[in-house]
């Protein structure tokens, strides 16, 4: 069973500290959810899961060996990462984005393989993109494009897969396609991260969080705990209310602190 | 596939299957690129027959005793052999060079409008090459030259990277700054080289031949000390084409995919100045080459690295031998500079894509 687990991890940027001494640990067959505020750390610790970004003290470890100790492409083969936003003023086919995830499979000149045919095919479909294959990337829409590059992730067929904010562009209909493939892929073994600021999402489909602000995680117990109301208010700075659906799933309600202040104000 | 997502893949704004772009891009091309050689050979103060140059190059490049010289006067072939064909080559050699920088730099810097001429390294290929020229290494051993140009223009695009660069990221618009910059000192540092070391009325002719280019009194020596450096460059540009693609959508991208990023940004910077450096020791300063052959060619086959390389070479080549064609027989006998044709021509040919592309999309 392979892990990716970061040991008390610290990662400076530009001369200043921005993510202090985190421990994570990734199993497979879960879909971890990273929240917190802007500015907390949740892209900067995708990152360095990743082993994009290095870091200053302690270290990230897949399977028991610091990732700085495996060749760049046998760690791509394995962990996958969706970065946040990116657009692109070259027209490459959604095809051609697909096909870059078989890059760490490939040798520098060989051609493609059934293999790596099966696996673009497959992320076509499984991300609903299969009638836009021909399209220029830069002709879609945020959310088409969103789902090309979590396709693309998926070409990659990885154990690990990091995906930041994947559901900031999208709809309702394809947000939530997104996170069920999430469940889905989780359910087949594979370990997904998801930095996100849909707490509702979280609350019905991840099965364990991360609470991140200022550059460290929040230590507070179980996830019952971390996405306590109470909790959330601290870290947000709002005021929060849990509800419940007829079928039981769990609602968050927010509303700005500034609020009830100007209420008390002027009453 | 099934039928099904073929007829759903025909919507307005798919693209036709990119290898069908690529075949109707080479047919068109390919000829294209014969006539101009042929017509670069013919044209000319002295025209000369198709049959004759056929004729030339026959007796030249088959084996001896294959065809005889009967028929042939010695001068038609001193014209076509010693004189029009090297030109030609050189000029095919440059054009091919130019734009395979350009691509390697649009796609490193992910911007269309990226060009050797713009980030330094044409000026710093001037420079080493005039460095080499004034300090007389060239007479020593003329592959120096070129040599001396590609140092040149991989230091310029250092320097520019290092003052653009801070915390390990180098944001365009800075870049294009820094080499604008770096490249406008360099290129005074040429011309006061060249002014301090020359007599008098040669100053003018040798810094008006580096600055805005030329292939005059182009030879065969001029082929050699270029196209092995740009056969290299292409060959090493081709091996690298995927990294390419990848670090076009972004280095954490890249990096996420299995790009070694440092290491690859080094060699394609270092291809790209081997190419501008062969294309700048042989025929000065040509710009828009650069700019204009990628972003046209990348209209006609997508931005693939892995066609987009080869098909910008070849029409490349093209469009230098037209454009030096047409620097030698608008106002004949005096030669317009290479490089302010290049500009004339493709300044216009740049405005004209560039409407036809907004013309179609308002036109879905």
């Amino acid at each position: 069973m392979s892990t990716l687990e970061a040991r008390q991890i610290s990662v400076h940027r530009g001369g200043r500290g921005i993510l202090h001494q985190a421990s994570v640990s990734l199993v497979p067959g879960e879909l971890r959810a990273v929240v917190g505020p802007n500015g907390g750390g949740k892209s900067t610790l995708l990152r360095a899961l990743a082993g994009i970004w290095p870091v200053a003290a302690g270290d990230v470890w897949l399977d028991g060996k610091p990732i700085t100790k495996y060749p760049r492409k046998e760690l791509a083969r394995r962990i996958a990462y969706v970065p946040q936003e990116q657009r692109l003023d070259f027209a490459f086919t959604v095809e051609q984005i697909v096909a870059m995830g078989r890059y760490p499979h490939r040798g520098r000149f060989s051609r493609e393989s059934e293999q790596d045919r099966r696996a673009i095919e497959l992320s076509l479909e499984r991300c609903d993109i299969v009638h836009l294959r021909r399209r220029p990337v830069n002709t879609l829409s945020g959310g088409e494009h969103q789902r090309v590059l979590i396709a693309r992730s998926l070409a990659v067929e990885p154990q690990f897969i990091l995906l930041d904010e994947p559901t900031a562009n999208l709809d309702v209909e394809h947000s939530l396609e997104i996170l069920e493939l999430c469940r889905v892929l989780a359910c087949g073994g594979q370990s997904v991260v998801l930095a996100t600021h849909d707490l509702n999402a979280v609350a019905r489909y991840a099965t364990s969080v991360v609470l991140m602000q200022g550059g460290q995680l929040t230590d507070g117990g179980g996830d019952q705990q971390l996405l306590d109301p109470r909790n959330l208010e601290k870290v947000f700075g709002i005021r929060a209310e849990l509800l419940s659906t007829t079928d039981g799933q769990p609602v968050y309600v927010f509303h700005r602190r500034s609020e009830t202040d100007s209420e008390t104000k002027f009453n | 596939m099934s039928t099904q997502v073929d007829v759903r893949s025909m919507s307005s704004r798919s693209l036709p299957r990119p290898r069908l772009r690529i075949g109707i891009f080479y047919v068109t091309v390919l000829p294209l690129l014969a006539l101009s050689v042929l017509a670069g050979i013919a044209i000319g103060s002295t025209p000369i027959g198709w049959r004759t140059i056929l004729r030339v190059l026959e007796l030249k490049m088959l084996p001896s005793g294959w065809t005889d010289a009967a028929g042939l006067n010695q001068a038609d072939i001193v014209i076509v052999w010693l004189i029009r064909v090297p030109r030609v080559v050189v000029a095919a050699c440059v054009g091919a060079a130019l734009s395979a920088a350009g691509v390697i730099m649009q796609a490193l810097l992910r911007n269309p409008l990226a060009e050797p001429g713009l980030v330094g390294a044409g000026s710093g290929a001037v420079l080493g090459a005039v460095i080499a020229f004034v300090a007389g290494w060239s007479g020593h051993s003329v592959v120096l030259l070129p040599i001396a140009a590609i140092v040149g223009a991989l230091l310029a695009l250092i320097l520019v990277y290092g003052v653009a660069t801070r915390g390990g990221i180098t944001p365009v618009a800075t870049l294009l700054l820094a080499g604008i910059a770096v490249g406008s000192l360099l290129t005074a540092v040429s011309s006061l080289l060249l002014s301090l070391n020359i007599v008098d009325w040669q100053i003018g002719q040798e810094i008006v031949f580096w600055m805005m280019g030329g292939l005059d009194a182009r030879t065969w020596t001029h082929v050699w000390l270029c196209a092995p450096f740009v056969l290299l460059g292409l060959v090493a540009a081709m091996s690298q084409s995927r990294d390419l693609d990848l670090l076009q959508q972004g280095e954490e991208t890249a990096a996420s995919l299995g790009v070694e990023i440092e290491a690859s940004k080094r060699m394609l910077t270092f291809i790209a100045a081997l190419l501008t450096g062969a294309a700048v020791a042989v025929a000065g300063m040509i710009g828009f080459v650069g700019l204009i052959v990628p972003h046209a060619v990348r209209m006609m086959v997508g931005p693939s690295n892995r066609t987009l390389l080869p098909a910008s070479a070849t029409a490349g080549a093209a469009f230098l031998i037209l454009c030096d064609l047409a620097a030698r027989t608008i106002h004949p006998p005096i030669e317009i500079r290479l490089g302010v044709v290049t500009a004339l021509f493709g300044g216009p040919f740049f405005i004209a894509l560039l409407l036809r592309r907004s013309w179609e999309a308002s036109a879905r």
